[in-house]
């Protein structure tokens, strides 16, 4: 029997379901409380800031000596810019932090933070990526002429003549709004400040934590030794805690200055202001199309608005690039040209999010083909097998290596589950009601589990990527796994436990996986890009491997046999075809106390592992089916289907999980959340009555089918799975959207689609609401 | 303005005396002053419903009443839960077994939204249930899994409450 | 996010409250459920010095049926209309009406009176006064005044309620014979705040409508009762052409203003929408 493949219930749940979670405000309330004054204008000089008598009050002024945040492209094109931990001589954003106040607890901090008084000068704030890139469009940083902070472009030499012979060229325009990750929990950290020894302990909700020391070591000129970031349990995260953020290294000089602990523990109206954004794209492309629907080139120009700094580490290279390197997706064409630019406004910083630019890509390609089989009078589902990547390895043109996948199985898959013939035949009846459903396919790979190559490619001066695994089985026989990746809810825990237990023939519940302590885990890159499984995953299987070696080699000798006649399995090591055997606990009892014996194990059992994999494309097929109502606008959707693969399942009831999470997100990036600033840049949408994630009313049943490819580019056959329904939800949504509005030949291009949106279209296309 | 004053509150039928100031919300109070933490906070404007508590018996946003509002009501929170001997409410057990959960932030104030509704009214249709739990916000599950795990601990309330 | 400090009373009797009332005035609010108040607060967008919680007032708690109609304390929450108060037309709409607002654990400590003094343009309570011709008490310690809806809403968020009065009931009117409710609201979410809705009531009679009650809630700066499109309706056949024709006068009555969830134009063709669909709920 194995453990992989079980839908084992989580070792993580008992704590967080009794109310026995240890979140980190939860570890907060006796420190003194923090509380950030932001800028309430997006762009300014600050001419003073007037300080309350007696109150405990910094400003950058207060931190001279420490560096801005400053992450770096090693690329021509790239205009670094940096982030001030708090805003010098001018403000960039609204809710930049220009102050920051410390109280005995959060109302009191609150209502000194009231107090303090910025003047700022404003000027006009630069807030939508067009307007940006309009010719004498104001700076928003000296440092990057046109607001542009990066750029790729590319075409290959066969392009224009593609465009030349093509039977139809569909060019269409695609807007996302800006989303937050809005995880449950905001962020927060506590520092406390240990005057024994002069270090500081950053217990923060982050999913990178090895990566936040580096980060505010430098930033502050301090030695990583003197600092140890945990990341305790976390409420969420989406992407939107992996960055380094001001607000982490100003606590940490709080601590160190104050030589005592201090809390910030965000509200939601601060995440919004000032936590990470994403998405904001506009993807102008165009297509060039034989007369039977092959696709023969794309010309893409792609903006994205990336705030008004680069996040560290990744930089704001992660979202044009992205969009850069994987706009084909999981179509075979040759011709590529595309320019893809990353612009700075006065807005929120854009970091990671849950799908990094492939949301977005992945609507342009599916409502592009879409868009060109009503053009060409081709079946969508048709157009799709004709241009689908069928032969593997296949490499893109912009020289992205794809291991196998089922690209074709899945769609074909999804088509006959979905049952079309009677849609289509329940689609009529209904029209003839004055009723409009829909059906939207989408079809997409989800690059994921890729390693140092990957990031390299990008000339990120920081490279992220590895992940060391340090596996330990102690005299008892229980195992510690300590891990550089921080998951934050994905229960990769429990999942890890499952991969040592397969090996190690023992109880995953015998095996405890340690992550989130840089004093306690391997220097790792954190939980982000779908990747823990595959990477980590990979890591702890070769590090438990090497580990069930030395107890084969322990047991061998113990049992005076050969260590190839020893097999690990239910808690023994046992002779192969016999019934001879050892407890497995009674051998790791032996490693430790009688080392002499085993001078080819040393003394103990303990192994590591790296593992650095170049890459791996999950894919799946998304199927929306939505009902359209004419007189609202709104849209709701009734069917969900994912054919998904992502490779031998460690732990299904996981996947489905990651699945249908993500879905939800790709759902309320298709039709319901949008941060919104006016065109003065305040912000207009910072509560979750205006800013809105989907309720449980919104979200259908989700119909989940997996294939599994095993994939060749992993040590454990998995694919990562965490960002795949938020990529590829939009697009089938929009699909469906536009198919229930075809008899009035509406395309559906922007997200979200909300009920105002669809209505527009209709008015404009003389629909009255009675239809 | 009289900052602070001294109270008790009635959770999970042990009495707390505190001494706070009256604009601490019930959650504050439960979390800081009770130590309580299992109850979160997540918008403080009563959308989210993470800090959802019960107060004699209905489920109602703990940041959107004072603490000192509280006092003479019973309150339950999710550390009132379980059974005494330790062992999972239907409704905990559900969620464990159905993957209810992911991060786990928002759950106790699903759980406590639920338990109220349900001690209720055991026989909600799916429908129903689904209207329920838009009382509350998640992120992580797409809520598949809390539906149904709501739907399975349901099925056993019932069965609990006609034997 | 944590409020302004405020001095904080709970009277135990409505006459300590007009008390207090008549004393502070301006500076102080009414804590009733708190739902609409108490976010207001942690946003720093409310900052009243005194609080007065009323929630010990008994006696503004009771929610009284008869033959004239209803009668709700201030007090009641809304959670008392999940199932109808009696077997009257008018409680069946009511406990229809009651499942827009908001969601479950906000209705067990939101307020009739407090949603109707609050006067949110996209209040179904204050829709329902409106469109219904409630009659609301209010109280000082001067004493009792009735205010009938049409002088009750005075704008956005303003009522008739002054400074050192207390709202302490609302009466509404038993339904005529035969009416029935028809009610539709649109929002973006479950629970949320309507982006537009209509309460409609009719009396029809062998296809033709006898008598008609006609409201419109998010779609000006208060809920407007359609008196125009009522005579227009009464005596006209029961059928879709009647009900588009009075759609399109609701249309040209409603001044919605436009935010980030819909422009002023989106929020017309709403209007039409939940007119015609309420208008079609209350004579099928």
């Amino acid at each position: 029997m194995t453990w992989i493949g079980r839908r084992l219930r989580r070792f993580e749940d008992p704590a967080l379901l009794l109310g026995r979670g240890s979140f980190v405000a939860d570890r907060s309330s006796t420190a003194a409380a923090v509380k950030f004054v932001r800028s309430p204008v997006a762009a300014g000089t600050i001419l003073g800031i007037d300080i309350p008598d007696g109150a405990s009050v910094f400003t950058a002024r207060d931190l001279a000596g420490t560096k801005p945040i400053r992450p770096i492209l090693e690329r021509p094109d790239y205009r670094a810019v940096g982030q001030p931990l708090l805003a010098v001589d001018r403000v960039v954003h609204t809710g930049q932090a220009v102050a920051v106040v410390v109280g005995r607890d959060q109302a009191d901090a609150e209502d000194l933070a009231e107090q303090v008084y910025v003047d700022i000068d404003p000027s006009a704030a630069v807030v939508d990526v067009d307007a940006a890139l309009a010719e004498g469009a104001r700076q928003v940083h000296a440092e990057a002429p046109g607001n542009v902070l990066v750029e790729g472009r590319m075409k290959t030499p066969g392009l224009d003549q593609a465009f030349a012979e093509a039977a139809a060229v569909v060019a269409i325009t695609l807007r996302s709004g800006r989303q937050s990750a809005a995880p449950m929990e905001p962020r927060g950290g506590l520092a406390e400040f240990d005057p024994a020894s002069g270090r500081v302990t950053l217990t923060a909700s982050v999913q990178m934590p090895h990566m936040l020391r580096t980060g505010i070591a430098d930033v502050l000129g301090m030695r990583e030794t003197d600092l140890r970031v945990v990341a305790p349990d976390v409420g969420g995260g989406f992407g939107q805690k992996m960055s380094l953020f001001p607000e982490y290294a100003v606590l940490v000089w709080l601590a160190r200055h104050l030589r005592r602990d201090v809390a910030w523990i965000e509200d939601r109206r601060e995440n919004f202001l000032a936590a990470s954004h994403s998405r904001d794209q506009v993807f102008g492309v165009k297509g060039a199309f034989a007369a039977d629907g092959r696709l023969l080139g794309i010309d893409a120009d792609l903006r994205s608005n990336v705030g008004a700094f680069s996040c560290y580490p990744v930089t704001c290279g992660v979202e044009p690039l992205m969009a850069f390197a994987e706009l084909p997706g999981p179509y075979d064409f040759a011709e590529y040209g595309v320019r893809s630019r990353g612009v700075t406004t006065n807005t929120c910083m854009m970091a990671p999010y849950r799908g990094v630019s492939r949301p977005m890509l992945t609507l342009t390609m599916e409502r592009l083909m879409d868009v060109a089989a009503r053009r060409l009078g081709i079946d969508p589902w048709d157009i799709r097998r004709r241009n689908l990547i069928k032969h593997f390895p296949h490499k893109s043109p912009t020289g992205l290596v794809y291991d196998p996948a089922t690209y074709l199985e899945a769609m074909e898959a999804a088509e006959q589950r979905i049952g079309l013939g009677e849609f289509r035949a329940r689609q009529k009846r209904l029209r003839d009601e004055g009723r409009y459903i829909g059906l939207g396919v989408s079809v997409f790979s989800e690059r994921s589990g890729y390693g140092t190559p990957a990031f390299a490619a990008r000339k990120m001066q920081i490279v992220p990527g590895y992940e060391n695994v340090d596996c330990t089985m102690d005299p008892s026989g229980y195992v510690d796994v300590r891990i550089g990746a921080s998951p934050h809810g994905q229960g990769l825990k429990t999942a890890l436990a499952q991969l040592v237990a397969d090996e190690l023939g023992i109880s995953p519940e015998h095996v405890r996986v340690i992550s989130g302590d840089t004093d306690a885990t391997p220097y790792g890159w954190g939980t982000f890009a779908s990747r823990s499984m595959v990477i980590a995953g990979g890591a702890t299987k070769l590090a438990a491997t090497k580990l069930a070696d030395k107890i084969r080699l322990v047991a061998a000798t113990l049992l005076e046999v050969e260590p190839e006649a020893i097999e690990l399995a239910d808690g023994l090591a046992r002779v192969r075809q016999t019934n001879r055997s050892l407890a497995i606990a009674d051998a790791a009892r032996a490693a430790y106390h009688q080392s002499y014996k085993f001078p080819a194990v040393g003394a103990g059992l303990r192994d590591t592992a790296l593992y650095d994999p170049g890459g791996t494309f999950s894919n799946a097929c998304h199927v929306a089916e939505v009902e359209v109502d004419i007189g609202t606008g709104g849209v709701s959707i009734s069917r969900f289907l994912v054919v998904e693969d992502a490779g031998v399942l460690i732990n299904p009831m996981i996947v489905d999980g990651q699945i249908a999470g993500g879905v939800a997100q790709g759902i309320a990036n298709a039709l319901y959340e949008e941060v919104v600033y006016d065109d003065a840049g305040n912000l207009l949408t910072a509560s979750f009555a205006d800013y809105l994630p989907p309720t449980a009313a919104e979200i259908p049943e989700i119909d989940i089918v997996h294939m599994e490819t095993i994939s060749p580019a992993t040590v454990t056959g998995a694919k990562g799975v965490g960002e795949g329904g938020a990529i590829g939800a939009p697009a089938a949504v929009l699909n469906a959207i536009s198919d229930a509005l075809s008899p009035f030949g509406i395309e559906a291009l922007e997200m979200p689609a909300t009920p105002d949106r669809i209505r527009d279209l209709l008015r404009k296309a003389g629909i009255s609401p009675h239809g | 303005m009289a900052e602070s004053r001294t109270f008790t509150l009635n959770i999970n039928g042990k009495a707390h005396t505190v001494n706070a100031a009256p604009r601490k919300s019930l959650a504050d109070v439960l979390r800081e002053d009770c130590g309580l933490t299992g109850t979160h906070v997540g918008c403080e404007h009563g959308v989210c419903g993470a800090c959802t508590v019960l107060v004699d018996g209905k489920p109602v946003r703990s940041c959107l009443m004072f603490g000192v509002q509280a006092e003479g009501a019973e309150i339950r929170t999710v550390e009132g839960l379980a059974a005494a001997d330790g062992s999972l409410h239907p409704l905990q057990q559900a969620f464990w077994e159905h993957h209810g959960l992911q991060c786990g932030f928002c759950t106790p104030g699903f759980l406590m939204l639920a338990v109220g509704a349900l001690e209720e009214n055991p026989d909600m249709s799916d429908d129903d249930i689904r209207d329920l739990l838009s009382s509350n916000l998640c992120r992580c599950t797409g809520y598949q899994n809390i539906v149904k795990s709501v739907r399975v601990a349901a099925a056993q309330m019932r069965g609990q409450a006609r034997s | 996010m944590k409020p302004a400090r405020f001095d904080y009373h709970r009277p135990a009797r409505l006459a300590e409250a007009l008390e207090l009332l008549s004393g502070h005035g301006g500076n102080c609010k009414v804590l009733a459920g708190g739902q609409s108040l108490v976010p207001a607060m942690n946003f720093r967008l409310a900052r009243p010095e005194i609080l007065i919680d009323i929630n010990d007032l008994k006696e503004l708690g009771r929610l009284e049926d008869g033959a004239q109609g209803l009668r709700i304390g201030a007090l009641v929450r809304h959670a008392a209309f999940h199932q109808p108060a009696d077997d009257s037309e008018l409680s069946r709409l009511l406990s229809r009406v009651v499942r827009h607002i908001a969601h479950y654990p906000i209705r067990q400590r939101g307020t009739f009176g407090g949603s109707l003094a609050h006067a949110d343009p996209a209040s179904e309570w204050c829709l329902v006064a409106a469109t219904l011709s409630a009659e609301m008490t209010i109280a000082s310690t001067a004493g009792e005044r009735k205010v009938p809806a049409d002088q009750f809403f005075r704008g956005l968020f303003t009522t008739a309620v002054a400074e050192n009065e207390l709202l302490t009931a609302i009466e509404i009117p038993a339904l005529p014979p035969g009416a029935r409710g028809g009610f539709y609201e649109f929002s973006r979410r479950a629970g949320d705040f309507a982006l537009a809705m209509a309460l409609a009531v009719l009396v029809v009679d062998g296809g033709v409508i006898r008598w008609a009650r006609l409201g419109l809630g998010a779609a000006a700066d208060r809920p407007l009762r359609l008196l125009p499109v009522e005579r227009m309706l009464e005596g006209r056949l029961a059928d879709a052409a009647t009900f588009r024709e009075a759609a399109a006068a609701a249309r040209d009555l409603a001044s919605p203003s436009g935010d980030i969830h819909g422009g002023a134009d989106y929020r017309k063709d709403l209007v039409a929408t939940v007119v015609e669909r309420a208008l079609t709920e209350a004579a099928s």
